[in-house]
């Protein structure tokens, strides 16, 4: 057992945790943070996205040692303190990019990291390109690039490309 | 108010939840003193168990019990139960081998399980599971479909002879016989309709509960809780139904996966009465690829018989399918009823005659799959009637124009048992064939040339049955079950809704279709209605969500629950406004005297009803809530007409679908929004397997492709935009004249899209091909043809 300190969603938190326990398991079982959610035992997915000090990262393919230290936001930590949602998640709604919910979360903090990375503007190939690493078999995901390319102008105050 | 009644894209309730992080699914939950379980699975294809010995598990740390089939037989449990009874051809019933809990004596498919282990932590229960020391004989084993039903394959159960589940046969045989012995043409095709895994993206978890009183809770990842209730406790624990409480709360995607009974959720919740402890389960993905019921699986022959101006004359089809090594819940039914009564599809052959032999094999038991018969119907017949243009030079659209059924032929009678109530496949045809600019292809294949592409165009025209079932026709055919929808509606004292329905969302949005369905009846506000889903202990009754039947029968049932609401409401206001019943009509919230200005709404009403100070208490219960069961009188019969556009890489062998057009009539729509969500998710899954998925075993019956690793799911970038279009014309037989939408997205697809390469490919002399057309598969058809072509 390893004693470590993090931030999650603005909040300071320390645990006991296995070596060989991941992060995604320290957020779901130990913080109660069942907003990420385990799709897969190979990583590829991407239900379990959360970002790591701002960047996205599948954490089931990382240990929680490993998060000693960093800044982590989950799914929960999105939306605003009086409730207002973040764009992502608000055009989400508005563009039925959900059906089950399953991948949402995941899907949601790719999105956002997608957009971040990419100031300059996003074209529907590559929204789609950059969606390699998250699965979602309700939607067939039309909706969810109409949802990030919507998000894009909220984002960066600025039209997609 | 803005419209949120029949008809508005209103944005979903449940969003909020979902994208707050704040779903419910079964793996959030947890109890006090809380075990899990961890499953011992086969990793054999076949084999005999000479020996388990468990005793380092045991002893390993956090580990509160081990049990195996020994344990599961001294308890007494029955077997897995099948829910459809198939009859064979000589009237004699199917083979139905015992599918027990935990193997006994066998195992038959990589994943079967072998012995759960139960501890205080997942961690514990993983590491102890690993020291179970299984002694297993290894068998010889058998996977693929032809090989299974040939003579001398190894047997799947030592009792079930040429692992021959049933032989079973629809149709008028001698007329078929009669029809091809006059024909001008024959085409014929040979077809596999690949295996598929579901993967629904939650996992399936389960977790049991007992109390002091021994009552039980089982919460399960579930499409129909109540079945689930009525199989696991009058079948497999005997557990009455009044001491057992099965709750599906937010389930992540289903597809069919999700409607049978399978043996973790007996296990849990047996293990949880033994030691007096919550215990969940929560399945890894590998344990989904080899305990899901898989999809498809089907290896048919199928001749079509024309006559000289290329009208059908008759169809002839014999079709094996797989059904893995054990019946699983509604198996038997698939390949029969699902599949060769929609042979007919959408044209007036006046003969069919299609038989069907199910076969047990040493792989994951194989069920229902989004569609379930019906794509695989649709699939063998657009297959088979692009193959008639073919070989005929007859034009595919023309050809199909000349067979449709006529819009004024309905209700139509099929010569393979159903009746279909309403159509109208060349709007639907037209439509379509306008939206993907059918007319301006030519042009668009010779751009694609000069890039040194390929560019084919597909069609299917196709129907299908849904809104599943009427229990009278069901039974007759072999459901062990009825198939009716139970809706219950509480009018509460001041006027709001809760509404408990039988069916269950798991990503359909029920809970604002049903809404909006309720509050355009009733009058109200969607923010005073609730509906309530997936809990045995709330809801009267209920067969679940699976079959496009959602809204064609549980919507019906809400609208037969409000005409009872109304009706006694009616009786109500009679009374408060001194008027006759007959004088009192109910519009938009409110009953009105007729002719005159008084009127009450419901509210008021509902107040009177509980607080029944002035109400005629002699003829009329006080309170004011209502429950129906709706017996659908027909299936209902969704169709339409999907167009793909393909461009292949003639270098690489990649498919990129570069345009797909799906027109629809679904019948009444309430939420078109939702409605287009449910046709392209459906539409991606019928790409996927045209395209990408496919399961594969070995010979023996060894999983290989046991990860999303080895088995494709669709990603965003295999996709196109998916344009999705609809044409009505009304159900005729329910209140709503809704037909379903849930599965004409995966039915009417992967046709299209195998008939849009097989066009691209038609230099290379392809006349067809079977799924998933791979990227490697088609450039070996380009590489095996280029001398060919080079030559010429
Ligand atoms: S759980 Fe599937 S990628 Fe992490
Ligand atoms: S919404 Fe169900 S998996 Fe994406």
């Amino acid at each position: 057992m390893a004693k470590i300190s993090l931030t999650v969603n603005g909040k300071a938190v320390s645990a006991e945790v296995e070596g060989r326990t991941l992060l995604v398991e320290l957020l779901r079982e130990k913080l109660g943070l069942t907003g990420t959610h385990i799709g897969c035992d190979t990583s590829q997915c991407g239900a379990c996205v959360v970002h790591v000090n701002g960047d996205s990262v599948k954490s089931c393919t990382m240990l929680a040692v490993q998060a000693e230290g960093a800044e982590i936001t989950t799914i929960e930590g999105l939306a605003a303190a009086d409730g207002t949602l973040h764009p992502m998640q608000a055009m989400f709604r508005e563009h039925h990019a959900l059906q089950c919910g399953f991948c949402t979360p995941g899907m949601v903090m790719s999105a956002i990291d997608i957009v971040r990375k990419h100031p300059e503007g996003l074209s529907e190939a590559q929204i789609r390109e950059e969606l390699e690493g998250n699965l979602c078999r309700c939607t067939g995901y039309h909706n969810i690039v109409k949802a990030i390319a919507a998000a894009f102008p909220l984002m960066h105050q600025k039209q997609a490309a | 108010m803005a419209f949120e009644g029949i008809g508005a894209s209103v944005k979903r309730r449940e969003d909020g939840r979902f994208l707050a992080g704040r779903g419910h699914y079964v793996d959030d939950m947890n109890r006090p003193g809380q075990l899990y379980a961890v499953i011992r699975r086969s990793d054999r294809p076949h084999a005999r168990l000479r020996g388990i010995d468990t005793a380092a598990a045991m002893a390993a740390p956090g580990v509160v019990a081990v049990y195996t089939g020994a344990d599961i037989a001294a308890d007494g449990l029955g077997g897995i139960p099948c829910g459809w009874q198939i009859h064979n051809k000589d009237g004699s019933p199917m083979a139905e081998p015992m599918h027990p809990v935990l193997a006994i004596g066998k195992v038959r498919h990589v994943g079967d399980p072998i012995a759960v282990v139960i501890a205080e932590t997942k961690a514990q229960a993983k590491d102890a599971a690993e020291l179970l020391a299984i002694d297993f004989e290894d068998l010889p084993g058998v996977a693929d479909l032809r090989a299974a039903a040939a003579g001398g394959a190894p047997l799947v159960h030592d009792d079930v002879a040429g692992n021959v589940c049933y032989d079973w046969h629809i149709g008028d045989k001698d007329a078929v016989d009669a029809a091809f012995a006059r024909a001008k043409h024959v085409a014929k095709l040979d077809l596999v309709n690949n295996r598929l895994i579901p993967n629904a993206m939650e996992p399936r978890a389960a977790l049991g509960e007992c109390d002091v009183a021994g009552n039980y809770t089982l919460s399960t990842t579930s499409q129909n809780p109540h079945v689930i209730r009525l199989l696991m406790g009058a079948f497999v624990l005997h557990i009455p139904e009044h001491k057992l409480r099965v709750i599906a709360p937010d389930v992540g995607g289903g597809f069919g996966s999700k409607i049978y009974h399978y043996a973790e959720e007996a296990i849990v919740t047996w293990a949880a009465g033994k030691l007096r402890r919550p215990v969940k389960w929560t399945a890894e993905r590998s344990e989904s690829f080899m305990s899901d019921a898989h999809g498809r699986d089907h290896v048919s022959h199928a001749e079509m018989a024309v006559d000289e101006s290329g009208r059908f004359l008759a169809l002839r089809v014999s079709t094996l399918a797989n059904m893995g090594a054990y019946l699983s819940t509604f198996a038997p039914s698939v390949p029969t009823y699902l599949y060769a009564t929609l042979l007919a599809g959408v044209y007036k052959t006046p003969a069919i005659y299609a038989e069907v032999k199910a076969i047990f094999t040493n792989t994951v038991p194989v069920d229902a799959y989004r569609g379930a018969g019906r794509p695989e119907a649709a699939f063998l017949l657009e297959r088979l009637v692009d193959a008639v243009a073919h070989d005929t030079g007859i034009d595919r659209i023309a050809l199909r124009r000349a067979n449709f059924i006529p819009a004024d032929a309905y209700p139509y009678q099929t010569p393979v048992a159903l009746q279909y109530d309403s159509g109208n496949h060349e709007v639907t045809l037209a439509e379509a064939l306008k939206t993907a600019d059918y007319a301006g292809f030519p042009a668009r294949r010779a751009e694609a040339a000069r890039r040194g592409k390929l560019r084919g165009i597909g069609i299917s025209t196709y129907l299908e049955a849904c809104g599943i079932a009427p229990s009278q026709v069901a039974g007759a055919l072999g459901a062990r079950a009825g198939l009716y929808e139970v809706a219950n509606i509480r009018v509460h004292p001041t006027g709001s809704v809760t509404v408990f329905t039988g069916t269950h969302s798991h990503g359909q949005g029920h809970e604002t279709t049903m809404a909006q369905l309720v509050a355009d009846q009733l009058g109200l506000p969607l923010d005073q209605i609730e509906i309530v889903h997936g809990d045995t202990g709330q809801i009267p009754f209920g067969m679940g969500t699976y079959g496009s039947r959602s809204l064609a029968v549980g919507g019906s049932a809400m609208v037969k629950a409000m005409d009872k609401i109304i009706a006694k409401g009616k009786r109500i206001a009679a009374h408060l406004m001194e008027a006759a019943v007959e004088d009192i009509e109910f519009k938009d919230g409110a009953f009105r005297v007729a002719g005159t200005d008084k009127s009450k709404a419901l509210a008021e009403i509902s107040l009177a009803a509980y607080i029944p100070h002035n109400y005629p208490i002699e003829e009329l219960e006080p309170g004011l809530e209502e429950t129906a069961f709706y017996d659908p009188k027909n299936f209902t019969y969704p169709g339409g007409c999907h167009v793909c556009e393909v461009e292949i890489d003639p270098e690489t062998g990649v498919t990129k679908v570069v345009n797909f057009v799906a027109v629809d009539d679904v019948g009444r729509v309430i939420n078109p929004m939702i409605v287009e969500g449910q046709v392209q998710g459906g539409v991606a899954q019928g790409i996927g397997q045209a395209l990408l998925e496919g399961a594969a075993y070995d010979a023996n019956g060894q999983l290989l492709s046991g990860s999303f690793m080895d088995y494709t799911m669709p990603r965003a970038d295999n996709l196109p935009n998916i344009t999705v279009g609809t044409e009505i014309t009304l159900c005729t037989h329910n209140p709503l004249g809704s037909k379903g939408c849930g599965e004409v997205g995966a039915i009417g697809s992967p046709p299209a899209v195998i008939n849009a390469v097989v066009d691209a490919l038609k230099e290379y002399g392809v006349r067809h091909l079977d799924m998933p057309a791979t990227a490697e598969k088609i450039w070996s058809i380009i590489q095996a043809n280029r001398p060919k072509m080079a030559a010429e």
